[in-house]
């Protein structure tokens, strides 16, 4: 007989749904801030497979040109509450306890390995059903380091001078800001794949994560 | 079971609409406020937040990173603001005004306070940066030479022709690398980089390392700087 069963606590529904809007805004004024010097590339040695850049009649019909001033205001605005919420989530996992569900451990990566097999139809059987599989461990955690990579590399690029010792840690402020710039990139990628998995899984999990509970057999 | 989901789903999906919308509502009222130099008020209210904080961290004994000789990359040219204009370098003199006395100094006037040195980054709000050899006298020693009448709090700087302005926070302008500079990678000046005299200022992104100085005003009203009027951070500092 179907049942109800509690899975999202509250507190986390809240503040993924409040950092979606918050990492878009965060992306697209970087983009915004981006189109200034549009430098990077994707490339294997001196073999460019993609130039990290629009020509100027695309950036144009996508309205991002000539708008770094306020790119870098909405930057500068909505960095505190990208950060803030950011911190609490952390703060808020460790308090109650959800990081267990979260973390890796030793058997993480062979599970994630059993979860990529299985989705790529390769092997039958399904991955054992924790809160959370070995690949969802390693994106929801990875995602989240990811994020404390953006706001140092971001504090180093900030304040080069003052901060000088974190840019120097991170190579200097041209690699402080190519690191910021993939971070970027990294979670485009991170989007893509999750929402790909939030299709395949289907609108008992998708319902999950907006009211808490799921239907479980 | 179906009652109790039917009402749980209602709930969630009626609470995330309403925070969707509240959501929507605070974007667009904070785009459609008034603009204070180019900017809705609420951002430049948080540049200006930034910048207290940014104020209080600041020190001068926190240096821009010293690179080598060999490090010195080619100049690059952004922009020809306040330089539109003919220049006759041998009638050139930097005007100092809010000091005692109104003062006007030739460039051998400005070499003759103590030589510095230095090979900094150049990093400019567009995202690129140089860096860059350069040699002058510090801001801090021209003021201690002519001093304002009580302690200042701002230093404006502007071309001769007014054509580009930045104003400098106190604390950034009495930095030991915020140099007058009238040398760049071993020789003088070159008129698109400022000729006689301009502003290296690490502390700072580009646009306040301002070209052609002709006049320098102590003053304790915010100074007009020619980006801040057009959307960008006033302090624009690092």
């Amino acid at each position: 007989m179907p049942q109800l069963k509690k899975k999202h606590p509250l507190a986390i529904r809240w503040f993924h749904w409040i950092n979606f809007p918050l990492l878009a805004l965060m992306i697209w004024s970087g983009i915004l801030i981006y189109w200034a010097y549009p430098a990077y590339r994707l490339a294997l040695g001196d073999f460019t497979i993609a130039r990290m850049n629009l020509d100027q009649t695309t950036w144009r019909a996508l309205h991002v040109n000539n708008r770094l001033a306020e790119g870098m205001a909405l930057h500068f605005f909505f960095m505190w509450l990208f950060g803030i919420n950011g911190l609490l989530y952390v703060a808020y996992t460790f308090i109650s306890g959800e990081w267990r569900e979260l973390a890796p451990d030793r058997h993480t990566l062979r599970q994630a390995w059993h979860v990529v097999l299985h989705d790529l139809h390769i092997r039958k059987e399904p991955p054992p059903s924790t809160k959370f599989n070995g690949a969802q461990k390693l994106a929801y955690t990875g995602v989240v380091l990811m994020g404390v990579g953006s706001l140092l590399t971001g504090l180093a690029i900030y304040k080069p001078v003052q901060l000088s010792w974190l840019t120097a840690v991170f190579g200097g402020y041209p690699m402080a800001r190519f690191i910021h710039f993939w971070l970027t990139v990294g979670y485009v990628a991170f989007f893509i794949a999750h929402i790909a998995q939030v299709v395949r899984a289907g609108w008992n999990n998708f319902r999950a994560m907006v009211i808490g509970y799921e239907v479980v057999e | 079971m179906s009652d109790e989901l039917t009402r749980l789903t209602r709930r969630g999906f009626l609470t995330m609409g309403i925070a969707a919308g509240a959501g929507f509502a605070g974007w667009k009222w904070l785009r459609t406020r008034t603009p204070e130099g180019g900017l809705a008020w609420p951002f430049r209210s948080v540049l200006e937040l930034n910048e207290s904080l940014a104020e209080g961290y600041f020190s001068t004994s926190r240096l821009s990173p010293a690179f080598r000789a060999a490090d010195v990359t080619r100049a690059r040219l952004n922009g020809r603001l306040g330089l539109k204009s003919e220049i006759d370098l041998d009638r050139w003199r930097l005007r100092i005004e809010g000091a005692k006395e109104p003062v006007e100094l030739t460039i051998d006037d400005i070499r003759a306070l103590p030589v510095r040195e230095m090979i900094t980054e150049l990093r400019c709000i567009e995202g690129w940066s140089t860096i860059v050899a350069w040699r002058g006298a510090r801001l801090s020693d021209l003021m201690a030479r002519f001093p304002p009448p009580q302690q200042t709090q701002y230093v404006a700087l502007e071309t001769p022709d007014r054509g580009y302005y930045v104003g400098l926070d106190a604390g950034s302008a009495m930095h030991p690398q915020t140099l007058l500079a009238y040398e760049m990678n071993g020789a003088p000046l070159p008129s698109l980089h400022g000729a006689p005299l301009r502003l290296a200022i690490p502390v700072k992104y580009g646009i306040k390392n301002i070209k052609r100085i002709g006049t320098l005003r102590y003053t304790n009203i915010r100074p007009a700087d020619f980006w801040a009027e057009r959307g960008y951070d006033w302090y624009a500092g690092h």
